[in-house]
């Protein structure tokens, strides 16, 4: 019988993780905080993920051509991940025209995935801001669904437990840390996230937050308001736009960090992930470069 | 206890199976041997026979004046019928001696076990090394004898003995552990006598525990043999990682193993000594694991060098319908081969692996995002991406900038692509460029 051999280079075994496994994984991740997002605001934050992250997919297939609209995921994630950034109830067309900016301008315009230079959803996130403010912070309160401020901007800030478990006003996302650390187990687990970028990200901003804005509750309350557990867990960790090193990691946690915080105290905005992500986004290749690690046998020069 | 492993490094899992418990068995010795002239890293050998001689079991064939270089032996009784070529695992065509068996396996006179070889010195042993054609059986087939007489300024502390088989699929050096531990500890000895070295170092993966008792066993009575259990990943068994792993130090970029004041030498090579020094048995016989989803019996075979493998695929029953691939060694860094036809058993064959259909995925190379486990995996530390991404881009120095050439061509940058990007592969093409360039300048000068 006639055999045909396949000839190809070593290695023969491979993981069976491919891009759009991982890219699933962190959709696993995100659901805990599309659950609470729903149970805190009701049906609304439903539709606005489902037509952000709709809207993503979309844009994508169409740009590249894809007959598959789920792709290989990325887009999916970037809609998601987006949605979590909005206030829970946005008119519609607000959340098709940032998707739309996150996948052209975030991504598609530096050639696809893997080539970004910034996180494609904070991108968005940052046009509609500055577009749009004012629908961008027309915050709900999830107890009554009226309107309500922020407990970055409040007065009257609510307690740990309110913020831990949810229950807050605030992005779709950001409501619930115990949502977004629970499904961040996931990402752990599947070691596509490790404690670096996460660790010091929160690391600084409750050091921060305990040193200058009143001891352990002023700590607690910086790391568990605002989007600072969704920046810190899901997206100063995207893959694409955070270094590779394991200390590059660590730093541009901190960094994020440090910038959350000087924005948070001195800034103009009540809210600094979304810059503070961006702009370590941009130091990104820099610190790869400078954190490179001590190859094995280095000999000392 | 927390087990000695190393930094990066993949698990792969074991696929071993299939053969760890199956006990070596005597291959049929082959009809006709086709032995190459070249089986190891070095200069090729001339044959000391023509065609129409007579030649005995164990008698050299084929030498070379070259330092880096050992010779061969046949492996069969028997008649020359050719001086020709065959195929060898590189893909490269090789000269080989084809001798015709006549089944009487007559040993050749020089053949005679050694009663004195307690009172041998350093030097009578890396003489009966080299004449014995012993070279690295782990794979890398380096001429033993040459490591053996390590650069007078960098004398040679501990012997590091490899047995950690951290490729997954093979068993032949399980196998030669549980088997022949004595003789293990009894090479060992020779060696370390051979480099005047203080310790020896036997490092075992854990997933071996009964190779780990049976070792520990016979080197019971050995105060300066350790046997050392450690914990499995790949790649353990690459010299630098268990040399690590082992004493702590780290191998120089650009230097062997004898730089830091060891010497690593696979089990089976040490039993291949024990075999020479000991009963005057030149390297003409070692075990060879066959096995995968595309073989029918999977076993380990001892087997005579020259034997062509079609004979041992048809001795393990023959491939399986669905037979896809056909590789050389292990599965991490063996080559594919194009198929069985004009290939032997050399000395450095320790497996032959056959996977089927299912198992050969042809992958689409997507665009790298960043994920960092290359970078984590690295057992070098070094950073594939970047390194691909060079490659890709055609920019061999940037390459040479990110240390292509201290790549081990390991594998598990590649293993743990989830873009299955063939880091490996690119990087490797780096390194060949480098080095030819490197040539091409040194022959311009
Ligand atoms: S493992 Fe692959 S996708 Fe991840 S950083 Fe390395 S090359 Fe890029
Ligand atoms: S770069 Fe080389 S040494 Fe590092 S993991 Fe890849 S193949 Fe192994």
């Amino acid at each position: 019988m006639e055999r045909k051999f396949v000839v190809s280079s070593s290695p023969h075994l491979r993981t069976d993780e491919t891009i759009k496994s991982v890219m699933i994984d962190v959709l696993v991740a995100l659901t805990p905080a599309a659950i609470a997002a729903v149970i805190f605001f009701g049906y609304r934050a439903l539709i606005t993920m489902v037509i952000t992250t709709f809207s993503a997919m979309l844009t994508e297939a169409i740009i590249l051509r894809n007959k598959n609209i789920f792709g290989d995921g990325s887009a999916a994630v970037t809609g998601l991940l987006l949605a979590m950034t909005l206030p829970p109830a946005p008119p519609w067309w607000l959340c098709v025209v940032g998707a739309v900016v996150a996948i052209v301008l975030g991504k598609q315009v530096y050639g696809g995935i893997g080539s970004n230079i910034f996180n494609p959803a904070l991108v968005a996130r940052a046009v509609l801001m500055v577009s749009w403010a004012g629908h961008m912070t027309s915050w709900i309160s999830p107890v009554d669904l009226t309107s309500t401020a922020t407990p970055l901007v409040s007065s009257n800030a609510p307690g740990f437990l309110q913020l831990f478990t949810g229950a807050t006003g605030g992005c779709l996302g950001e409501t619930s840390a115990f949502a977004l650390l629970f499904g961040a187990v996931w990402l752990f687990y599947k070691g596509h996230i490790n404690w670096r970028i996460p660790g010091g990200y929160l690391g600084v901003v409750f050091l921060l937050g305990l040193a200058l804005d009143g001891g352990l509750t002023g700590g607690l309350f910086h790391i568990l308001s605002g989007g600072v557990m969704l920046g810190a867990l899901f997206m100063a960790t995207d893959m694409v736009t955070s270094p590779v090193t394991t200390r590059g990691q660590l730093f541009f946690g901190i960094g994020c960090g440090l910038i959350t915080m000087l924005i948070r105290f001195y800034g103009n905005y009540p809210e600094g992930v979304t810059y503070a992500i961006l702009l370590m986004n941009a130091l990104t290749p820099l610190i790869d470069n400078l954190t490179l690690p001590r190859k094995y046998g280095e000999v000392a020069k | 206890m927390t087990l000695k492993t190393f930094k990066g490094g993949v698990h792969p899992g074991d696929y071993k199976s299939a053969t760890e418990g199956k006990p070596s068995v005597a291959a049929k010795p082959p009809a006709v041997a086709m032995i190459p002239l070249s089986q190891h890293s070095g200069a090729p050998c001339e044959p000391l026979v023509a065609v129409g001689d007579l030649v005995k079991k164990g008698q050299k064939i084929g030498d070379s004046d070259a330092s880096i270089s050992a010779p061969v032996h046949a492996s069969i009784s028997g008649k020359v019928i050719k001086i020709g070529t065959c195929r060898s695992s590189q893909g490269r065509t090789v000269n080989a001696v084809f001798i015709e068996n006549d089944f009487q396996e007559t040993w050749h006179e020089d053949v005679k076990p050694n009663p004195n070889w307690e009172q041998l010195s350093a030097e009578e042993i890396v003489k009966i090394v080299r004449e014995a054609g012993i070279v690295g059986m782990g794979g890398a087939a380096f001429p033993t004898h040459y490591k053996l007489v390590p650069p007078a300024d960098e004398p040679i502390k501990y012997v590091i003995v490899n047995g950690a088989e951290c490729e997954p699929y093979l068993t032949c050096d399980h196998r030669v552990m549980l088997e022949r531990p004595d003789d293990l500890v009894l090479g060992v000895k020779l060696v370390m006598k051979a480099v005047k070295a203080e310790k020896a170092l036997i490092g075992i993966e854990d997933n071996k525990p009964d190779a780990i008792a049976a070792v520990t066993k016979a080197a019971a009575n050995e105060p300066n043999i350790e046997v050392h259990a450690l914990h499995t990943k790949y790649p353990q068994g690459s010299g630098k990682q268990l040399n690590t792993v082992l004493t702590g130090m780290e191998v120089p970029s650009g230097c062997q193993s004898s730089a830091v004041g060891c010497l690593v030498q696979n089990v089976t090579t040490c039993i291949a000594v024990a075999d020479a020094v000991c009963f005057g048995v030149p390297s003409i016989e070692r075990i060879v694991t066959i096995t995968g989803s595309g073989i029918k019996e999977p076993k380990n075979l001892l087997v005579r060098v020259g034997t062509p493998i079609e004979e041992l695929i048809e001795e393990c029953g023959g491939f399986t319908d669905d037979v896809r691939k056909l590789i050389l060694g292990g599965p991490m860094m063996g080559p594919a081969l194009p198929g069985p036809e004009d290939l032997p058993v050399t000395k450095g064959t320790c497996g032959i692996l056959c996977m089927t259909e299912a198992e050969v995925k042809e992958y689409e190379i997507q665009p790298c995002i960043k994920c960092g486990k290359c970078v984590e995996v690295c057992p070098m530390n070094l950073m594939p991406l970047f390194l691909a991404s060079a490659v890709e881009h055609n920019m061999y120095d940037k390459a040479e900038a990110y240390h292509a050439v201290d790549c081990i061509e390991c594998g598990c940058c590649s293993y743990i692509c989830p873009a299955k990007r063939p880091l490996t592969q690119w990087i490797g093409m780096a390194k060949a460029e480098i080095k030819a360039a490197k040539r091409r300048a040194a022959a311009a000068k």
